[in-house]
């Protein structure tokens, strides 16, 4: 387990002040100038070797993507955005961060916007974050009061750092859509190229970065590169924030190493699996999107990216949906396969269409009202989805179908001969086998 | 999502009220000049504030205030969940989350209580015309399942039980308390929190030298050498072997990865950790 | 240029070009729906799926992708494209089965039906089963307009149509509201689209969503016979083709023509077909005690050489309207001439232009497409937008391309992209004109400046004048070698054939306000009046006046003899545009009734007035066309002006007068004798004045 002194966001629970004050007794804004001073090079190249990977989902070297930047000012502005659209079902790690631990992620905000030589950054919050909005904008104002940042601040470097919001639109997690409806339009998705390095926010360079991906930063850059990649096991290094939801006894937020294994996460911090780990029946490990894995392979699962890949799914968030064998597994994926239906943009053909499609049929198959051979049709469906996009939303749809098709058919054929034997609503059949 | 339209009842007319207009000219300031539509977000929402409800006349009063045209607005309007197009309950409109996490946590019968003790129907305001809800997309609190939203708050750790006395509080007037519902802190574990619980993380002791920040200094100092050497090279002018400037070395190295849409092709294309295009966030 | 292999065929094609692009220089075929060249890219249809190997193990939209964004080989072997593997195979028909799901099965009653692009590339790239068992989308029909029709169940959210209207037309009207499958297309609450180009949607639209209101359900294109021609509505002579079912015109689309009008047409052009069936004059009618009857020709003819013989030559006046192919100008000119008469005049609004000045005085110089290259436009007088729409969407797509000021001079109108409004009349040009101001400065600097000259800066007393004015900024030192900047913006199709074949008064001879005058005074005893229906025809006094023209409108009200003749549709015309492109538009049907092609009225009447005209066919008369005008043979191509016409218009000079340019165009709509005929456009133009009053309430 990793020790308290090893955590980065020390008031995740917020029982001390999340405020300037309290921040800065646990040790933020600590040595800010001289991470600052020893220059934009040398930032980016410890970030590069502390081996943080984004912290959103794709898990991408951070550093490598801050080194995307054009190094030369051509005259546009550079402008970091922060992305604290956290809508991913089953992830809620941000808003603990931007309502209890905000100044990570201002102090980041400055020393990231600094190496890529940016002086304005955006912090886009989903709009139902009201309250967490509230907070950051109160420990913001509280750096500009303090001239952390601001025109002429302490650290010699500009730095303007403004809270937009959204108003309830999962894609503008997407970076491009994100972008998008910063500019005051739909979130929809753009076509990469161009990337956002190169024409980005009003078509300037811009990166793009999860709030946990910035927040951590300053204290990597304060502890060291190799402090934080002791952390876990090669490739997956650091610490990380887990949220554990769903069937489990003590669901809850916590700061972990990469690399923990799931049982030990969910004894430690869930209080385990509810009604015991053999009443396991399957978990979602890394937000909606995730394939699903069940119990048997949840016995030795590493809860990192190369971890969860083994077993074909995705680390994701790292916000970890535990369900137990009371769980209707195919409702419960039909639920997810109705969010992303909600939450397409309508942009392009496949997952306008698709999401609908595939949704509708999964719909009946929860209800039994659905034939065998359409179980692969949906599969099949799933795959014309999936990699034909504009963005990822399509094939984050498709996998938790997927997913579910791999590992619980037998559930989904045994649910359809159940109404076909007796064509009537499945739910009450279902409490009537039950008791 | 069903079709969002805007409401068949609209007032004739709308005003944005002065202490707002205030507040709306400062969210123009955060924006580059020109780029007055990115403000659409807020001052629909700051609308929503004062309104209860976005009107048509209100998306006009927008697109003439930030120079858009009205459809646009209008497409914003209807594309983001969060505005309601139509009123809603006068006290309070319920937006219970449904999905999958909260849906295994018992959002379900949260969801048949507001059908019951509000309208059948989402988004239809209850007799007196003081509730109304609406079944909403994962909220982002998760670990606090099943919960919802009262703007600006949360109510969390909900039960059929807990959320009868939170709609019985409303409707007589009474305050209620956000967040969890249960005994609990926040995202803390029930019972108890099982980390963060060594006191020198709160005492100031973690303020000090980190190995990071010596780092820091280091390359400071190196870098002060280096000047001070390349001024003496330069005050006499001796054959000196030309400096390799590390920084445009890097710049090359990342050059090489920053090929678009690089990926390790032996991963078939279903396998979401390879690609990092793929997933969503970031 | 870089090389990319397709199919196997390596190319070598600009790095800026898309894949897409780069796969039709290869020979091929990659289907789209929501790609269109005059258009943004969107991305969104994803027909256009490629693979493209070293890239993602994904298929590629090819037309979001430019070859340059391509990895070459791991030895620098050029890029590989596919655009026939199993990959590119699957991705066709997974897209085309997505889009087909909640398509409605109404192809039997869908006016797109025949010329449906979902149609054809379902045929070539979809599957013939379907697996959607669940129930279709259906979506409202939404109201835009009275041009275009609405069936939003069959729309596949291209976006093609709000692209339009916004990049193209500079309208924001068009929107995609809402998110998902149920996002639909609409104009904000359902008003009417207010663009003059709005058709264009039913042309771009790849779907029966959007179609043609006035043509719903009236016919089938593959029983339609489709002649190309040249509109005559506006002077841009903007290429069409003609679709018609035995006799009657049933509607009419733009053709491709990069130089004129790319592939737009405007609402009057496209919709104006119902004009050519109603009011039209289909017999001779001579007034006998006040009142028009229904004669033969020979007794219409009669009666005309009655009155010829009776008068003296200077006594007979010709006015030519604006719809006058350059075949009957001609013939016009050579009768008048043959009696003697110096009085005829094309001129019907009075415009101060002179053919003796060169044809670089009167012409469009820098052409439709050189406004492209314009570094600043001036523009007096005028309201493109009303005059010459498809023109005014070039000058939009120039404002687009940036680094370009566009000043105006005259009414202040919304011309669909930002300008600098200057003033209201000629002070303000002369001001210009002398480089002051940040606009004179812009101007004066400019390379390759543009001052376009509107009919209503030109019909007025200092016409001259200004037009000297703008040939002085155009012609100021320090432009383009070779660049001839002044450009006079027509609004009658025929006014430059006209002035080409020198229709205006000859040595000693009356101009239109001269003969109108005149005619009011009994100083002129006889008029002929070819389809000319702009003068005040109600102050003619007791003129004999010969109306030769195709519609009932003001000319036939006041004829004393109506001669029948052909619309533009109904004859083979030469027409010069206002840049001075020849341009012959073909007959696409016959004209109604006993009525004849204008040529052949002139004709046979000069024959009986004992003038006989030297030619027996169309083709006689151009061969002496050609003769005397050798420019017209060089169909389709501008016969550049002299520049140094224009300097010499330049020192002219002349004093300018003070009141305000005033617009001759002020309902778009009803501009001639057709469209004053057309129950459309009747519409469209009470819609627009609602629209204009809603506006200034």
């Amino acid at each position: 387990m990793l020790s308290d002194k090893d955590r980065i966001f020390t008031n995740i629970y917020g029982h001390h002040d999340w405020g300037l004050q309290g921040a800065l007794k646990r040790g933020s804004w600590d040595g800010t100038k001289t991470i600052i001073e020893a220059g934009r090079d040398w930032i980016v190249d410890q970030m590069k070797a502390s081996g943080l990977r984004g912290r959103g989902g794709a898990g991408f070297p951070t550093g490598l993507k801050w080194s995307f930047m054009p190094k030369q000012n051509d005259g546009r502005p550079h402008y970091l955005v922060i992305n604290a659209d956290e809508s991913e079902p089953g992830t809620c790690k941000d808003r603990e961060i931007l309502r209890h631990d905000p100044h990570h992620l201002v102090e980041g905000a400055l020393i990231a916007g600094f190496a890529m030589g940016a002086h304005a950054a955006y912090i886009y919050v989903r709009g139902e974050f009201i309250r967490e909005r509230e907070h950051l904008q109160v420990a913001i104002d509280q750096a500009y009061d303090a001239r952390l940042i601001g025109k002429n601040n302490v650290h010699g470097w500009d730095m303007d750092i403004y809270v937009a919001h959204g108003a309830g639109a999962y894609i503008c997690g997407e970076e491009t859509a994100l972008l998008e409806s910063l500019e005051g339009k739909k979130g929809q998705p753009r076509l990469k190229p161009p990337f956002p390095a190169n024409v980005g926010l009003y078509g300037c360079p811009t990166t793009v970065n999860n709030v946990e991906s910035i927040a951590v930063a300053p204290t990597i850059l304060r502890r060291g590169p190799t402090w934080f990649s002791s952390i876990g096991r090669a490739n997956n290094v650091g610490t990380k924030l887990f949220g554990i939801s769903g069937h489990v006894k003590t669901p809850c937020i916590v700061e972990e190493a990469m690399g923990i294994p799931f049982k030990e996460l969910i004894e430690k911090h869930g209080g385990g699996i509810r009604g015991g780990w053999d009443n396991l029946k399957a978990i979602i490990p890394g937000g909606a999107s995730c394939p699903i894995i069940p119990a048997d392979q949840c016995e030795d699962l590493i809860m990192d990216f190369d971890g969860t890949r083994a077993v074909k799914s995705s680390f994701g968030t790292a916000g970890v949906l535990v369900m137990d064998k009371s769980t209707d597994v195919i409702r419960a994926i039909a639920r997810i396969a109705y969010f992303f239906k909600h939450e397409s943009c309508g942009q392009c053909t496949p997952c306008r269409e698709g999401t609908g499609w595939m949704w509708r049929v999964i719909d009946r198959m929860a209800r039994g009202e659905a034939e065998k051979r359409e179980i692969d049709m949906l599969l099949q469906v799933t795959t014309q989805v999936e990699g034909h996009t504009i963005c990822a939303l399509g094939d984050a749809a498709a996998w938790p179908i997927q997913g579910l098709i791999r590992h619980f058919r037998h559930e989904i054929e045994e649910r359809i001969d159940l109404y076909s034997r007796n064509p009537r609503p499945i739910e009450r059949q279902m409490l009537e086998a039950a008791e | 999502m069903s079709v969002r339209r805007l409401a068949s009842e609209q007032p004739e007319s709308f005003t944005l009220s002065p202490e707002n207009l205030a507040w709306a000219e400062k969210q123009l300031l955060k924006f580059p000049e020109g780029k007055q539509a990115s403000a659409v977000i807020p001052l629909l929402w700051r609308i929503q504030e004062q309104e209860g409800w976005v009107s048509e006349p209100a998306i006009r009063w927008v697109g003439e205030y930030l120079d858009m045209a009205y459809i646009r607005v209008l497409e914003v309007a209807t594309f983001y969940t969060m505005f309601l197009l139509a009123p809603v309950g006068k006290k309070a409109h319920i937006q219970v989350c449904g999905t999958t996490p909260c849906m295994l946590r018992g959002a379900n019968k949260l969801i048949d209580r507001c059908r019951e003790r509000i309208h059948p129907e989402p988004f239809h305001v209850s007799a007196d015309g003081s509730l109304s809800w609406e079944e909403v997309e994962c909220l982002g609190a998760c670990v606090n399942a099943p919960m919802l939203q009262i703007v600006p708050d949360t109510y969390e750790d909900l039960t059929v039980e807990t959320l009868d006395k939170l709609i019985d509080d409303i409707e007589a007037g009474r305050p209620i308390k956000p967040g969890p519902q249960i005994e609990r802190h926040h995202s803390a574990p029930v019972g108890g929190f099982r980390a963060l619980t060594t006191p020198e993380l709160y005492d100031g002791s973690m303020v000090g030298q980190g190995a990071g920040l010596a780092a820091a200094r280091e390359a400071i100092a190196a870098r002060a050498a280096a000047a001070e050497e390349a001024a003496r090279v330069a005050a006499n002018p001796a054959p000196a072997e030309p400096p390799v400037a590390p920084a445009v070395k890097a710049q090359g190295e990342a050059d090489k990865e920053k090929v678009p849409n690089q990926v390790n092709q032996t991963v078939p294309a279903s396998d979401p950790a390879v690609r990092p295009d793929a997933a969503k966030k970031e | 240029m870089a090389k990319i292999i397709v199919d196997g065929i390596e190319v070598d094609v600009p790095p800026d070009y898309t894949l897409l692009q780069a796969a039709e220089a290869a020979g091929a075929e990659v289907p789209r729906f929501c790609f269109h060249e005059r258009l943004s890219i969107a991305g969104n249809c994803r027909m256009c799926l490629v693979e493209v190997k070293g890239g993602p193990p994904k298929p590629t939209a090819s037309c979001a992708m430019n070859v340059r964004d391509l990895r070459p080989g791991p030895n620098g072997e050029p890029p590989v494209m596919l655009t026939k593997s199993p990959m590119v195979k699957k991705a066709r028909e997974g897209v085309m089965e997505f889009l087909l799901i909640n398509h409605p099965l109404d192809c039997p009653i869908c006016d797109q039906g025949g010329e449906c692009d979902l149609q054809d590339q379902a045929m070539a790239y979809g599957v013939d089963k379907n697996r959607f068992a669940e129930n279709k989308r259906a979506v409202e029909d939404k109201h835009i307009g009275p041009l275009v029709k609405t069936s939003m169940n069959r729309c596949i959210h291209c976006t093609r149509c709000v692209r339009f209207t916004t990049e193209v037309a500079g309208i924001s009207e068009l929107g995609l509201i809402g998110r998902g499958e149920d996002a639909e297309i609409t104009t904000y609450l359902e008003k009417a689209l207010s663009s003059e180009l709005q058709g264009n949607v039913i042309d771009l639209c790849p779907v029966g969503a959007l179609t043609s209101k006035p043509y719903a359900f009236q016919a089938r294109p593959w029983e339609l016979t489709k002649t190309e021609s040249i509109d005559v509505m506006d002077a841009v002579g903007s290429n069409i083709r003609v679709d018609t079912r035995g006799r009657e015109v049933m509607r009419v689309l733009p053709r491709l023509n990069e130089a004129v009008n790319e592939e737009w047409i405007s609402d009057k052009t496209r919709f104006i077909w119902d004009g050519l069936r109603t009011q039209r004059l289909d017999r001779p009618y001579l007034r006998v005690d006040g009142r028009l009857k229904a004669v033969s020709w020979a007794e219409a003819f009669a009666a005309i050489a009655d009155r010829v013989n009776a008068t003296s030559a200077s006594k007979i006046g010709a006015i030519s309207g604006d719809l006058a192919a350059v075949e009957e100008l001609f013939a016009l000119k050579a009768l008048i001439a043959s009696l003697g008469s110096a009085n005829l005049d094309s001129r019907q609004d009075g415009a101060k232009l002179d053919p003796a000045l060169g044809r670089a005085s009167y012409v469009f110089n820098p052409t439709i497409a050189g406004i492209e290259q314009a570094d600043a436009i001036l523009i007096v007088g005028a309201n493109p937008r009303k005059e010459a729409s498809v023109l005014n969407a070039r000058i939009r797509k120039r404002w687009r391309a940036g680094n370009v000021r566009i000043g105006v001079i005259g009414e202040h109108v919304d011309l669909t992209y930002p300008h600098d409004y200057l003033g209201a009349g000629p002070e303000t040009l002369g001001e210009i004109a002398a480089g002051k101001g940040s606009f004179g400065e812009i101007l004066a600097n400019a390379k390759r400046p543009i001052v376009i000259v509107g009919q209503g800066a030109l019909s007025r007393d200092d016409g001259k004048a200004v037009l000297a004015a703008a040939a002085a900024i155009t012609s100021a030192p320090g432009r383009d070698e070779g660049w001839n900047g002044l450009a006079v913006l027509h609004t009658a199709a025929s006014r430059v054939g006209a002035l080409d074949v020198g229709f205006v008064p000859a040595e000693g001879g009356l101009d239109v306000a001269g003969m109108v005058s005149a005619a009011g005074q009994g100083a002129l005893d006889v008029l002929f009046l070819l389809g000319a229906d702009e003068i005040d025809t109600t102050s003619l006094g007791s003129t004999f006046v010969v109306y030769i023209g195709t519609h009932g409108d003001a000319g036939a009200h006041r004829a004393d003899v109506i001669l029948p003749a052909a619309a533009y549709t109904e004859k083979s015309g030469t027409f010069v545009n206002t840049e001075g492109r020849v341009q012959i538009a073909n007959r696409a049907g016959f004209p109604p009734g006993d009525a004849r092609e204008d040529w052949a009225i002139l004709r046979a009447l000069s024959d009986v007035l004992g003038h006989k005209l030297p030619f027996d066919s169309l083709g006689e008369l151009r061969k002496a066309l050609y003769a005397a005008h050798p420019h017209f043979a060089a169909v389709d191509t501008v016969r550049a002006g002299d520049i140094a016409d224009v300097a010499a218009l330049a020192s002219a000079g002349g004093s300018l007068g003070w009141a305000a340019f005033a617009n001759p165009i002020h309902d778009f709509y009803l501009t001639n004798p057709i469209a004053r005929a057309s129950a459309i456009m009747a519409e469209c133009s009470a819609l627009a004045a609602g629209q204009l009053a809603a506006a200034a309430e």
